[in-house]
C-alpha cells in the first residue's frame, strides 16, 4: 500500500492551547480508520487539517504526495473539493434543495450537475424513491445517507466522516456502517472520527488520541478477523 | 444552456421559492420601498400639471390689452394666441366694456363670449345659469341688488345719445324720442330688452357689470370696435410664460400682453415648495429602504452561515458564494421593483384623487427607473452581509456537537 496522506509532527495552536502536539499518522491508500478520544482530545481539528479546512501551525501534510501545508486556500479548496468527501455528524444538508438537489450542489463545484449520476449516488445509498424529498421530509438516517451520497458522487480518494452516526438510532447506525464497509471494499479511503467504540470497532486501524497526543494506533484484531 | 447554468437557476428558484416565509418579509421590504418610490417619483412629475389645472381655476394668468384706441380686432387676438402651443392653451375669453343704462341707473356693460367665459374663469358663481342666447344677460351681484334684478326678470338696457341732424333713428326696432326743453337737443333712448338668467357672485369687481353677448352690446350701441381686454388661460411654468408675454410683446401689432404675477409667481412658489418637500420624502424613504432591506438581507445571510460554510467546504470559491447570493438578492430586487412599481401607481392614484381630485398621468419610464432603483438599492444593502458571509470559516461553523 502506498500511503495516500500523511500528517508529519503537526500541531495546532489556539493561543496557549495546544489542540495538537506533534502528532503525526500516515493513512495509506484503501485503508479504513477510526480516530478515537473524548470531547477536547483533538480530533475535530485533526479532521479540518486532514480535510484541507485548516493549516496546522507547525508541521507537514503530504497529500497523495504533494506538500499541501503552505498552499493557498484556493488550491486548498480545490483539492479538498477533487480528492475529499465530507460526511458530518448534522448531515449539513442544504434546507431549501432535495434529496437529489443536494447531491448535485457537490457536482455542481467540482465539475458538472449531473441529475442521473445524483439518483444513482442516491440508489447507491437506497434512497432512491426519496429523492425528490426535501431534508425535513426526511429522518435523521435517511438524510445522512444523502450526506455520504453527496460526499461519494465525486468519487473521492478519501472519504472523512466526523462522527457520521452520532444522531442515528441502532438501526440508521447499522446501514451507514455497511455502506462504510462496501466503499472500504471498492478500496476508498476512510478516515471516521468518532467516539463511539462500535463505530470504531469496526474500522481496519484505530488511532486514539488525547490532549492532542496520538496515545496509542493499532490495527482491530476483529476487522482482520472478520 | 448548460447543466452548471441550469443548476445555479435552478438553486437561486429553490431558495426563493422553497424559503417562502423568509424570502416575503425581504421581498415586503423591498416592495414598500419601490411603491413608495414610484408613488411618489409619478406624484413628483405630475405635481406641476396637476398645480397648474388647479391654479387655473383662479383664473387666466395672461392678459391682453390693446394698444390702439378701438380694442383688440379679432385677426390681431388671432395672432396673439398663434404664440402659445394649443396643448397649453386652456382658453382664452374676449370682453368689451361700454357705459349704458338700466332703470335709469348708468351701468357698465361686458360684452363677451359665453361659451368662453369659463374656461377662464371657472371660479364663477352664477345664481341661475349662463346665457345661452342674444337677448340675455348675466347681472353681476352689486349691479342686481342696487337695482332689485332677480333671476327670470327682464328688464330694459338703454343707450341714450344726441340725434343729430343726418341721423335717421326711425330703423330702430325699438327707441323713444324726446327733446330737453332747457337746451332744445334732441335725444333718442335706444332700448334692448335683457331676460336676466343668472345673477354672478365672485367677490370681486365682476360684480359690478352686467354681461351680455358681444352681439347684444353692438346692437344696443349701435358701433361694432374690437375688445378692451382679452384673458387668457395657459397651463405652462412661469419661464415658458414669461417667453410667450415676451415673444408677443415684440412681434404682435395692436395688442400688449401681460402676465397676471399674483398668479403666476404663486403657482411657481406653491410648486417648488411642493417639489421640493416630494423629493425630500422620497430620498428619506430610499434611505430607510436601504436600511431596512439590509437589515433584512443581513438577517437573511446570517441564518445561512452553515450553507455558506458547507458550500465553501463542498470546494465553492469566494465568488461562487457571492455570485448566488448576489442574484438572490437582485432577482428579489428586481422583482420587488416590478411589483412596487404596479403599487406605487396605485397608491399615485389614490393620493391624486384624495388631493388634487383628478387622476394621475401614467409615466411608462418610471417602471424601469423603479426597478434599477430596486436592483440598485438591494445589491448596495446585500453587499457588506454578503462580504461578512464569504468570511465564514466552514471549520468552524460545521463543527459537530
Amino acid at each position: 500500500m502506498s500511503s495516500l496522506l500523511e500528517l508529519k509532527d503537526i500541531s495546532k495552536v489556539y493561543g496557549s492551547l495546544h489542540a495538537l502536539d506533534h502528532v503525526s499518522l500516515t493513512v495509506e491508500k484503501g485503508e479504513w480508520i477510526a480516530i478515537m478520544g473524548p470531547s477536547g482530545s483533538g480530533k475535530s481539528t485533526m479532521m479540518n487539517i486532514i480535510g484541507c479546512l485548516d493549516k496546522p501551525t507547525s508541521g507537514e501534510v503530504i497529500f497523495d504526495g504533494r506538500n499541501i501545508s503552505k498552499e493557498s486556500n484556493q488550491k486548498m479548496t480545490e483539492l479538498h473539493r477533487d480528492k475529499i468527501g465530507l460526511v458530518f455528524q448534522q448531515f449539513h444538508l442544504i434546507n431549501y434543495l432535495n434529496a437529489v438537489e443536494n447531491v448535485m450542489v457537490a457536482q455542481y463545484y467540482h465539475s458538472m450537475p449531473d441529475e442521473k449520476e445524483a439518483m444513482e449516488a442516491l440508489e447507491r445509498v437506497g434512497l432512491k424513491d426519496r429523492a425528490k424529498h426535501l431534508p425535513s421530509q426526511l429522518s435523521g438516517g435517511e438524510q445522512q445517507r444523502v450526506c455520504i451520497a453527496r460526499a461519494l458522487i465525486n468519487s473521492p480518494e478519501l472519504i472523512l466522516a466526523d462522527e457520521p452516526t452520532g444522531n442515528l438510532d441502532e438501526a440508521n447506525e447499522n446501514i451507514v456502517l455497511d455502506i462504510f464497509r462496501q466503499l472500504h471494499r471498492e478500496g476508498t479511503s476512510l478516515v471516521v472520527v468518532t467516539h463511539d467504540p462500535e463505530v470504531g470497532e469496526v474500522a481496519q486501524r484505530i488511532v486514539r488520541l488525547d490532549h492532542g497526543k496520538i496515545v496509542s494506533d493499532r490495527l482491530n484484531e476483529h476487522f482482520l478477523n472478520s | 444552456m448548460n447543466k452548471k447554468r441550469r443548476m445555479f437557476i435552478r438553486t437561486i428558484v429553490a431558495s426563493l421559492v422553497r424559503r417562502r416565509s423568509r424570502m416575503i418579509i425581504a421581498l415586503l421590504a423591498i416592495v414598500v420601498g419601490a411603491t413608495i418610490l414610484s408613488g411618489l417619483g409619478l406624484i413628483y412629475f405630475d405635481v406641476p400639471r396637476q398645480m397648474s389645472t388647479q391654479f387655473r381655476s383662479y383664473g387666466a394668468n395672461i392678459i391682453f390689452t390693446p394698444t390702439e384706441e378701438d380694442g383688440i380686432a379679432e385677426e390681431v387676438l388671432k395672432q396673439g394666441l398663434s404664440y402659445f402651443p394649443a396643448s397649453e392653451t386652456e382658453g382664452y375669453t374676449p370682453y368689451r366694456y361700454e357705459n349704458s343704462q338700466i332703470h335709469n341707473m348708468p351701468v357698465t356693460f361686458a360684452g363677451t363670449d359665453f361659451r368662453l367665459v369659463l374656461k377662464t374663469s371657472p371660479y364663477w358663481h352664477i345664481n341661475g345659469e349662463l346665457p345661452a342666447h342674444d337677448g340675455e344677460a348675466l347681472i353681476g351681484a352689486k349691479v342686481a341688488e342696487s337695482l332689485g334684478i332677480k333671476t327670470g326678470d327682464t328688464v330694459s338696457a338703454v343707450n341714450s345719445f344726441e340725434v343729430t341732424k343726418d341721423m335717421d333713428v326711425s330703423a330702430l326696432p325699438s327707441y323713444e324720442i324726446y327733446t330737453d326743453p332747457e337746451t332744445g337737443e334732441t335725444y333718442c333712448d335706444h332700448m334692448l330688452d335683457l331676460t336676466v338668467t343668472g345673477i354672478l357672485e365672485t367677490g370681486g369687481s365682476e360684480e359690478e357689470y352686467a354681461y351680455v353677448s358681444l352681439k347684444d352690446l353692438s346692437y344696443l350701441l349701435l358701433s361694432e370696435r374690437g375688445y378692451d381686454i382679452v384673458e387668457v388661460s395657459v397651463a405652462s411654468s412661469q419661464a415658458k410664460l414669461t417667453q410667450y408675454v415676451e415673444r408677443i410683446e415684440g412681434s404682435v401689432e395692436g395688442l400688449s400682453a401681460k402676465l397676471v404675477k399674483r398668479v403666476t409667481a404663486s403657482e411657481s412658489t406653491v410648486l417648488t415648495k411642493l417639489q421640493s418637500l416630494v423629493f425630500i420624502v422620497t430620498a428619506v424613504v430610499l434611505v430607510l429602504t436601504m436600511i431596512c432591506v439590509a437589515t433584512t438581507m443581513a438577517a437573511v445571510i446570517t441564518e445561512r452561515r452553515k450553507e455558506i460554510g458547507l458550500r465553501k467546504a463542498l470546494g465553492a470559491f469566494n465568488s461562487s458564494i457571492v455570485l448566488q447570493f448576489m442574484s438572490e438578492g437582485l432577482l428579489l430586487g428586481g422583482v420587488g421593483g416590478i411589483i412596487g412599481s404596479i403599487l406605487g401607481y396605485v397608491f399615485a392614484q389614490y393620493v391624486s384623487m384624495q388631493v388634487f381630485s383628478s387622476a394621475i398621468m401614467f409615466r411608462p419610464l418610471l417602471i424601469p427607473i423603479t426597478i434599477l432603483a430596486s436592483v440598485l438599492v438591494t445589491g448596495v444593502a446585500c453587499l457588506i452581509p454578503i462580504r461578512n458571509a464569504v468570511e465564514v470559516d466552514p471549520a468552524i461553523v460545521l463543527k459537530g456537537e
